[in-house]
């Protein structure tokens, strides 16, 4: 099934929704405005009526998997159930209906609210103070990188480089590069694991910050962790965490105890806010006291029991976006806080790496288990094994599609071959979990019998595998002029 | 489950972890009850004071509109708000064909050939924007033209800092200039002359960066006819609540030349081997999980759920309703302005300039007349001196179609008592 576009559906003669009128005798703004000024052709936005732009949308829902229909074993995304209890949260009036500029007493509520989250994160995370300002993971990693570029240059020191362990996320060397790093890269152990003779061939007192991720993209503990912040620390450099892998951890042991100087969080991953097809998420920084006065503006500080934004912050590294967050991300993780509590956020990290060892064990012997270790939260196989059948992990990941799974990720980490990266999380029952496991058995068995089936794979859904590379030279074509279909629109008949 | 992995307890799976770093348990509350969360969390939200739109005359980037039904009925649907970033196109084609009208929505606003998936909001896509230029011209300036809302100033400096690009405020580009960047209507809700500023940059060789609010698009040109090379927004208005300040949606659309410089999602369309139409993420190379440190942008996770919640909003309206909005909109405003410039003491800060919807007025007491206001259940004009040294006593006022003629009239009776 597909679905056309709106802009395919348009019909000239629909009814427009019924507005207000303007109740006012002032002249229309073609009468006032000079010519110039006034568009010269209306924008070609679709007509449609309300019943039918409700079907369009409800089909266009029926396209998608989903956390409220499949398992999402994406490693390193932390797909887990998003409790509704949140979502009512957000929808109350008293938080939807504030605008940014209402004077600060009418608005004790919200400050209240952020302060409390920032005070349950600090804890989780072992540090003193917590910026929620960040809207994504990434623009959570540049924060902090820029507080620790402000931090050097106030103490006179110019440092250049940021180290990033090879099996890192992405977006750690782009937001490096972008606060005007040089990106140095730090090999991993064949276990995975930071190699500390690397680590310590490469620090200097150019280096601003090592940026790592615990447990490392392999599932695993950096178990020198300690080792590593007092390496790092001895020659005045900072250390950062990438908080993709709290879900590990929480209330187990924290970033701030191992020697992490500033740590970033997802609330769209440990913190249960939906993801939304991308976003929007939440990426707030937590730091030890020495980088707090950095932070981005306004912080929320109490005085005599009222809270307030304080906008004078003489070593803040300014804004990083609008306002104060997505607010409405933060009511949502503060929501799930207060319902866990301690005990269940204890919990929940507990559930996660029993969850992650048990499947662990359900696909070995299926698939290659590279490292042998328990794991925490997640773990990573590789679908080497079924090479000599012309099996690659793609096409595991599109059978699992087909048996209505998603997928998990492949080909990350870059330091196992043909991986496969399994993050369960606590929100699935062990019957999920078995399914899952009998899935894989499936797809193992299909690579022995009829490797060719899979290849065809996903056969059952809306669209078979897509010309991704097609699509990509036929954009080509448009940039070149050699084309008038831009690809990456909708464009109607002349 | 212990015992199909293989061992006795808990701990067995968690050796890797040093032992002197194992917390007994974390110092916050035992957990509650959805009841009493939710009791919890109410009384959180109703110690906050709502101003009911129709009373709320204050903008500065955020606005309370009329948002349709529809927009919620759709963004609350799980398929879409639980779904993860659609790296399996197969699995997520509503979300990718969502995104894809809204990439032709926002080119069609903008008048411009291509628009990206969305950005975190209008200041940090205003920066981006910037970035762009930057890169595209190889130059280390960004002018900014006229009274450009200071946050995205903020953000602006923030991003510039960075890449060792200078921010400097002018209308006079030069050689070294990347952009000339303004905003139409600008923070204060006057109009500028965005064909002139778009000339001039393109004379010294510089990009035009063109920050618009989407709904007055539905009456004014839109940067690609006047020529700008990129155009960066905040979709707010688009069927979002204020919410505080977020989730909000920005948005950039930029002339086919600048399209490899865009940063973040790009979704194109595509078929598979039945030659069925379906879409996918595209041009991936400018991203950085392939391109890391060479990225065109750090962003990853985006705001897609408030770009669906902009489609639907902008495809219930269309452009008639989006019109209609506008007028309604900038007819209620210059009635308000004639209004309050017969109060005694109070004129037009900028009596020469054209404006919309939302107008700064110069003000006699302008905090105790905010107050006033405020004691009467009306939330009135932003004190933009705050910002601007030069601009004391100034309120902007803004008006849309919840301010009905009567809340005018309370407005207006509230100033003259």
């Amino acid at each position: 099934m597909t679905e056309l576009l709106s802009f395919e559906k348009s019909r000239p003669n629909a009814h427009g929704p019924r507005l207000p009128d303007a109740e006012v005798s002032t002249p229309e703004p073609g009468a006032i405005l000079p010519p110039g000024m006034l568009r010269s052709t209306p924008p070609g936005l679709p007509r449609l009526s309300e019943p039918e732009i409700m079907r369009h949308y409800s089909r266009l829902a029926s396209l998608n998997y989903s956390i409220s229909e499949q398992f999402y074993p994406l490693g390193s995304c932390t797909m887990k159930y998003n409790p509704v209890a949140n979502e009512a949260a957000a929808a109350l009036h008293g938080f939807t209906d504030l605008h940014p500029y209402q004077d600060e007493e009418t608005v004790q509520g919200a400050l209240s609210l952020m302060w409390r989250l920032e005070q349950a994160l600090c804890e989780v995370v072992g540090v003193d103070r917590v910026t929620l300002q960040p809207a994504a993971g990434a623009h959570g990693e540049w924060t902090a990188l820029r507080m620790i570029h402000a931090f050097h240059r106030s103490r006179g020191e110019a440092r250049t480089q940021v180290l990033v362990p090879d099996s890192a996320h992405g977006t750690n060397p782009a937001s490096a590069a972008l606060n005007g790093f040089e990106v140095v890269e730090v090999k991993s152990g064949p276990d995975g694991r930071i190699s500390l003779a690397d680590l310590d061939s490469k620090l200097s007192p150019k280096v601003a910050a090592l940026m790592l991720t615990n447990p490392n993209t392999l599932g695993l503990f950096e178990n020198e962790i300690l080792d590593v912040a007092e390496l790092v620390h001895a020659t005045g450099a900072k250390l950062y965490y990438d908080g993709a892998n709290l879900n590990a951890f929480m209330g187990i042991c924290r970033p701030g105890d191992m020697g992490f100087d500033a740590v970033h969080m997802n609330l769209h991953k440990t913190f249960t806010t939906p993801h939304g097809g991308g976003g929007p998420g939440a990426g707030p920084v937590g730091v030890k006291a020495d980088l707090a006065p950095f932070l981005p503006t306004p912080t929320v500080e109490r005085t005599n029991g009222q809270l307030k934004l304080d906008h004078k912050r003489p070593q803040s590294i300014g804004r990083v976006r609008s306002f104060y967050g997505n607010f409405g991300m933060l009511v949502r993780a503060y929501t799930y806080i207060v319902a866990m509590g301690g005990d269940g956020l204890t919990q929940a990290s507990m559930d996660a790496v029993l969850s992650a060892n048990y499947l662990c064990k359900q696909v070995e012997g299926l698939l290659d288990i590279p490292h042998a270790r328990p794991c925490m939260h997640e773990f990573v196989a590789s679908a080497r094994n079924l090479a000599p059948a012309g099996i690659k992990a793609l096409d595991v990941a599109k059978g699992l599609l087909e048996r209505d799974f998603y997928a998990p990720t492949i080909y990350f980490p870059l330091v196992v071959p043909e991986a496969i990266m399994v993050e369960p999380t606590e929100t699935e029952s062990k019957a999920t979990l078995d399914a899952f496991a009998a899935a894989i058995r499936d797809i193992v068995k299909l690579a022995a019998d009829d490797p060719a089936a899979l290849h065809d794979a996903p056969r059952n859904l809306p669209v078979g595998r897509l010309d991704e590379v097609g699509t990509a030279r036929r954009i080509n074509a448009y940039l070149l002029g050699q084309s008038e279909d831009p690809i990456l629109r909708w464009k109607g008949p002349d | 489950m212990l015992a199909a992995i293989g061992v006795e307890s808990m701990d067995d799976l968690l050796v890797d972890i040093p032992q002197s770093l194992r917390i007994k348990s974390l110092q916050l509350p035992a957990g509650l009850s959805e009841f009493e969360t939710m009791a919890q969390i109410g009384s959180l939200a109703a110690r906050n004071r709502v101003f009911p739109d129709r009373l709320t005359f204050r903008g500065g980037g955020v606005y309370r509109r009329f948002i349709p039904a529809a927009v919620a009925a759709v963004t609350s649907k799980p398929e879409f708000y639980t779904a993860y970033t659609p790296y399996q196109p197969e699995a997520s084609q509503g979300t990718l064909q969502a995104i894809y009208e809204f990439q032709t929505l926002i080119s069609e606003l903008t008048a411009l050939d291509v628009a990206n998936a969305s950005m975190y909001d209008g200041a940090t896509a205003l920066a981006e924007a910037a970035m762009m230029a930057h890169i595209h011209t190889g130059r280390n300036e960004v002018l900014v033209a006229g009274y450009l809302h200071p946050e995205y100033m903020e953000v602006l400096r923030s991003f510039s800092d960075g890449r060792g690009i200078k921010v400097r405020k002018g209308t006079e580009p030069s050689s070294k200039t990347a952009a000339v960047v303004f905003q139409q209507p600008d923070f204060l809700g006057l109009l500028v002359d965005a064909a002139s500023l778009t000339q001039a940059a393109h004379k010294a060789g510089a990009l035009a960066v063109a920050c618009v609010d989407p709904i007055s698009l539905a009456i004014l040109a839109p940067p690609g006819e006047y020529g700008a090379d990129i155009a960066a927004g905040e979709g707010q208005q688009l069927g979002l609540t204020p919410s505080y300040g977020g989730p909000h949606v920005g948005f950039i659309a930029c002339k086919k030349e600048l399209v490899r410089r865009l940063p973040g999602r790009l979704v194109g369309s595509s078929t598979d081997s039945q030659g069925r139409r379906g879409f996918v993420l595209t041009l991936t190379a400018r991203e950085q999980h392939i391109r890391r440190e060479r990225a065109t942008s750090n962003i990853c996770t985006n705001h897609s759920l408030c770009a669906l919640a902009a489609s639907v909003y902008m495809t219930y309206m269309g452009a008639e309703g989006l019109r209609q909005v506008a007028d309604v909109s900038f007819k209620r405003a210059h009635s308000l302005s004639e209004r309050l410039v017969a109060l005694p003491g109070w004129e037009l800060a900028f009596p020469d300039r054209h404006f919309l919807n939302e107008f700064p007025m110069r003000v006699p007491k302008a905090p105790a007349v905010v107050r006033k206001l405020a004691r009467k259940g009306i939330l009135g004009g932003l004190d933009v001196h705050r910002w601007f040294r030069e601009l004391k006593g100034v309120l902007t006022f803004t008006c849309t179609e919840v301010n009905d003629a009567r809340a005018i009239d309370e407005l207006v009776a509230v100033l003259s008592s």
